[in-house]
């Protein structure tokens, strides 16, 4: 286990000292958000109703940023075949490069939506759904992204590739999401928020499986 | 029967083939050209009928009128945009675990199949929608989750086509029709329960037995030719790939000397 947890603190050191990682994903968060209005216009009744929707789309579009570097950098320095011929079973480490991804780019984005709330006029009472659904669903993003990132592995533009692969499976995350933080906004009949937040649990449980499972696998025939 | 079988390499004893018996690309060659124009004349057959049975047979519905003939292209067509899904899990299944040398022929020849038959879905939903629903496209669960279908076979084509080496794309895109797999039924679990939350039940749903057995026959018909002609189409893009890797090798060939 302390290989598991040596190779979550190297990417996070290499995530936060190095740049290019959580701290841009945080500023093209920022940035995303901020154009809303320019697009649609300064109504605050039409932002908040739109507002945990473009605060999901922005945390997707944010996670994705950042996952063409996941595995890319360890393969262009030779890190990626130590790491697959490293008697740590292969699932863990993907497993672990995932959860570094989360802590640098899903956990300060959590951090900062509050605030970006705000900014499209997010009611207060909204804001711990928000963050609660946040919480819960975001590692669903770095998960699914790390089969993304594994099976496009040295390809070129493998980036726009991600996208296009990992973009379909965000679909689920993105409906429960949603639902879970309107859920105070929105009157809604029935526990519809709790139900929702339960269901973006489950999905971010199945793909604690299929990320380090499907990542794996396409890491193995990445590097062989 | 049988002789012809035995001539082509085809003779296992008690159990009928094993999958291993198609397992030679060379074999395959002489297979599917022996089948290809039998393939290709129950397609014939199954779209030629089945057209004219929903075109001139079938009555028009009393609600729907003449526009429930489009449902004769759209269903069966959806029907195929599942069956090539599935084709391309069984056949990645296969291509990761016995390593079968077709099996990812298969997939490869399948996907851009599957994602054809799913557009057509798609722009026949379209077509019947605007009569009838007074729009082309509606954010309604079937609709969505055939959509999230499309960019998941658009993706797996993605994937074939970045990465060169065709035994690594192979692996990879296995891998990845494996994920999507797994993946689509709670994309389309999901895309329900979202559906339902912003409106209720559509009315306009076909349900098997709800409709006529004079509205059935012909969408059956129409489905057994588009499922030849998808069997067809599939056959001659496997001899086409299976043609392309041989020439790659012979070339290769050449090159080290």
């Amino acid at each position: 286990m302390s290989a598991f947890w040596a190779l979550v603190q190297r990417d996070v050191r290499l995530a936060t000292r190095v740049g290019g990682g959580g701290g841009m994903a945080v500023f093209f968060f920022l940035i995303v958000l901020s154009i809303v209005p320019f697009g649609i216009g300064p109504d605050l009744n039409l932002l908040t109703r739109i507002a945990p929707g473009m605060l999901w789309v922005a945390l997707l579009l944010s996670a994705l940023l950042t996952l063409d570097r996941l595995f890319q950098a360890d393969q262009e320095d030779g890190t990626l075949d130590l790491l697959v011929m490293a008697p740590q079973p292969l699932e863990l480490t993907v497993l672990a490069k995932a959860i570094s991804h989360w802590l640098t780019t899903g956990l300060p984005l959590v951090v900062a939506a509050p605030l970006l709330g705000l900014m499209l006029n997010l009611p207060l009472d909204g804001m711990l759904p928000l963050m609660g659904a946040m919480l819960v669903g975001s590692p669903a993003l770095s998960l699914l992204g790390a089969v993304g990132a594994a099976l496009a592995v040295g390809v070129r533009r493998g980036g726009l590739l991600i996208s296009l692969l990992v973009l379909p499976f965000y679909v689920p995350v993105l409906i429960f999401g949603v639902s879970a933080s309107r859920a105070a906004l929105v009157a809604v009949p029935g526990d519809l928020g709790g139900q929702s937040l339960l269901l973006l649990g489950a999905v971010s449980l199945a793909s604690l499986v299929v990320g380090p499972v499907g990542g794996a696998a396409a890491l193995r025939v990445a590097v062989k | 029967m049988t002789c012809r079988f035995v001539a082509l390499g085809l003779h296992q004893t008690d159990m009928a083939w094993s999958i291993h018996t198609f397992a030679n690309p060379t074999r395959f060659m002489r297979f599917s050209a022996i089948v290809l124009p039998y393939v290709w004349a129950l397609a014939g057959a199954g779209i030629g009928i089945g057209l004219y049975l929903s075109f001139f047979v079938a009555p028009p519905d009393y609600q729907q009128g003449d526009s429930v003939r489009i449902m004769f292209v759209h269903v069966p067509a959806a029907w195929l945009s599942q069956f090539g899904y599935g084709i391309m899990v069984a056949s990645s299944i296969m291509a990761l675990i016995f390593r079968h040398p077709l099996a990812d022929v298969a997939a490869k020849s399948a996907a851009p199949i599957g994602a054809v038959f799913t557009f057509l879905a798609l722009v026949a939903g379209g077509l019947w929608g605007k009569p009838m629903w007074g729009t082309y496209w509606v954010w309604d669960a079937r609709t969505t989750s055939t959509l999230v279908l499309l960019f998941i076979y658009l993706g797996y084509m993605a994937l074939w086509v970045t990465i060169e080496d065709p035994n690594r794309a192979a692996r990879v895109a296995a891998v990845l029709a494996l994920v999507g797999a797994v993946n689509l039924p709670i994309i389309r679990f999901s895309v329900d329960w979202w559906n339902t939350l912003h409106q209720p039940a559509s009315v306009f749903r076909l349900d098997g037995p709800t409709i006529h057995s004079s509205l059935l026959w012909p969408l059956f018909v129409v489905a057994i030719g588009f499922t030849f002609f998808f069997l067809g189409v599939m056959m001659v893009r496997m001899r086409a790939e299976i043609l392309r890797r041989r020439v790659r090798t012979l070339q290769m060939q050449q090159a080290a000397g």
